[in-house]
């Protein structure tokens, strides 16, 4: 069975498995060379996930998990697109986020950080993309928080994004950072990234034409998933 | 000729709060619409694959969280989520749990029969591209020999680091799967 195949992953353009300026990257990557495989079924299959799975309050974390009142911050819109390589708009894509709230810190178990949770903050949400591959999230802007990596580093304001294609080889788990931010150039995360362009789309851009009046603010934030390979070639015998 | 194409956005780690988005009642919150994704509706044998995620030190990566992607037990892919699976290693132990149901074996793209498997996806804090590896099973010894993928992986240990093994102990059908990050055991992985 012959399918349209994915571009290649651009291994140099995401971030390496080992960088030590990431000192949790130093026992965690594998050190062999990665296996080549051509897409078969099972990669380019993937879950689909429904609508219907979805409630209105699931893409809104000023509400979501509020008891009282709305959640603590800076009022934000997330909105944007998701597109493929071939700049074609993908629609039914699930997205899940996560972020701390808005003093920075992660309503989690094991995040024993200072500042105080919001008892109306979860800082969970989830949405699939309309028939233009457009999503958008409501919720408060994330407070910059320090972790233990070469003595108190700090994160610049973010959120967690993970992503699923249409085949399980499109899937993807990023971070969102925010315009202008000046802990970013200093993230050793950010910086396990070699090229500026790449960082540079995964900064959300501030827009002012979107802004909610007397509400929110409003950032653009789009994702490209891996495109499908023009089938140019696909004629050539298989298994060369 | 040379045609554009967009860059695709580049990943990060998923860090160690991931449970907070991707498996919500791990990290104590309530879970609201965020069901466990769990294989539900795929015909077959039911299983349950057991494991620990290991990293260069030999150290249980606690904070793990796995995914995966399979056929049923026809080798057929479900159109929906059925197929598809979340699980995450204990904050305290490091164990993980799947259950599941045995997959089929299908085709490879030249037509040759792939042993049964299971696509298995690995995201934590330090993993700054999730890695991608294969679960192949103790009890299909002549269907993994032929298996078009197992030829190209280079060495016998490599190849063993893919197939988890029956546990003749336990009273469930239960198959085990660690997987080592780094060092001398270390499992192979593929860029697909
Ligand atoms: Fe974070």
């Amino acid at each position: 069975m012959s399918r349209p195949v994915l571009f290649t992953r651009e291994r140099d353009w995401h971030p390496p498995q080992y960088h030590p300026g990431y000192k949790s990257t130093v026992l965690r990557s594998p050190r062999r060379n990665l296996i080549s495989l051509e897409q078969g079924e099972g990669e380019l299959t993937g879950p689909v996930f429904g609508h219907s799975s979805l409630d209105a309050l699931d893409n809104d974390l000023i509400r979501n998990y509020a008891t009282d009142g709305d959640a603590i911050g800076e009022r934000i819109v997330i909105h944007g697109q998701v597109l493929d390589q071939n700049a074609k708009p993908q629609p039914g894509i699930l997205l899940e986020i996560w972020q701390a709230n808005a003093g920075g810190r992660y309503r989690h178990v094991v995040d024993g950080y200072i500042a105080p949770l919001d008892p109306n903050f979860g800082g969970c949400g989830r949405c699939i993309t309309d028939e233009n591959g457009r999503y958008h999230f409501r919720t408060i802007r994330p407070g910059p928080y320090p972790w233990r990596n070469n003595g108190c580093q700090w994160r610049p304001a973010h959120i967690h994004l993970s992503i699923f294609g249409h085949a399980f080889a499109q899937r993807l788990v990023t971070q969102l950072y925010f315009e202008g931010d000046p802990l970013i150039p200093l993230c050793p995360i950010v910086n396990t990234i070699a090229d500026p362009k790449a960082i540079d789309m995964l900064t959300a851009r501030l827009d002012m034409e979107n802004q909610t009046v007397f509400d929110s603010l409003t950032y653009r934030f789009d994702m490209v998933l891996r495109g499908q390979r023009s089938t140019f070639f696909e004629n050539r015998p298989e298994g060369n | 000729m040379v045609v554009e194409y967009l860059k695709e956005t580049p990943s990060q780690t998923a860090g160690p709060y991931v449970h907070i988005g991707m498996a919500p009642a791990v990290a104590g919150l309530k879970v609201r619409t965020q069901d466990k994704p769990w294989v539900t509706g795929l015909k077959g044998e039911t299983i349950f694959i057991e494991g620990t995620v290991y990293d260069g030190d030999g150290e249980p990566v606690r904070d793990a969280v796995l995914e995966i992607w399979q056929a049923d037990g026809k080798g057929t892919f479900d159109k929906g989520q059925a197929g598809f699976a979340r699980a995450s290693c204990d904050l305290k132990t490091g164990l993980y749990r799947f259950e599941t149901v045995k997959p089929g074996g299908f085709a490879w793209r030249d037509g040759r029969m792939q042993a049964p498997h299971i696509t298995v996806y690995i995201f934590a804090r330090g993993i700054n591209l999730h890695l991608h590896t294969r679960l192949y099973f103790s009890d299909e010894e002549k269907a993994n020999s032929e298996d078009p993928v197992l030829k190209m992986v280079p060495s016998q240990a490599a190849r063993d680091s893919l197939v988890a093994c029956v546990d003749p102990d336990a009273k469930e059908k239960t198959y085990h799967f660690d997987i080592v990050l780094q060092g001398e055991r270390e499992t192979a992985f593929f860029d697909v």
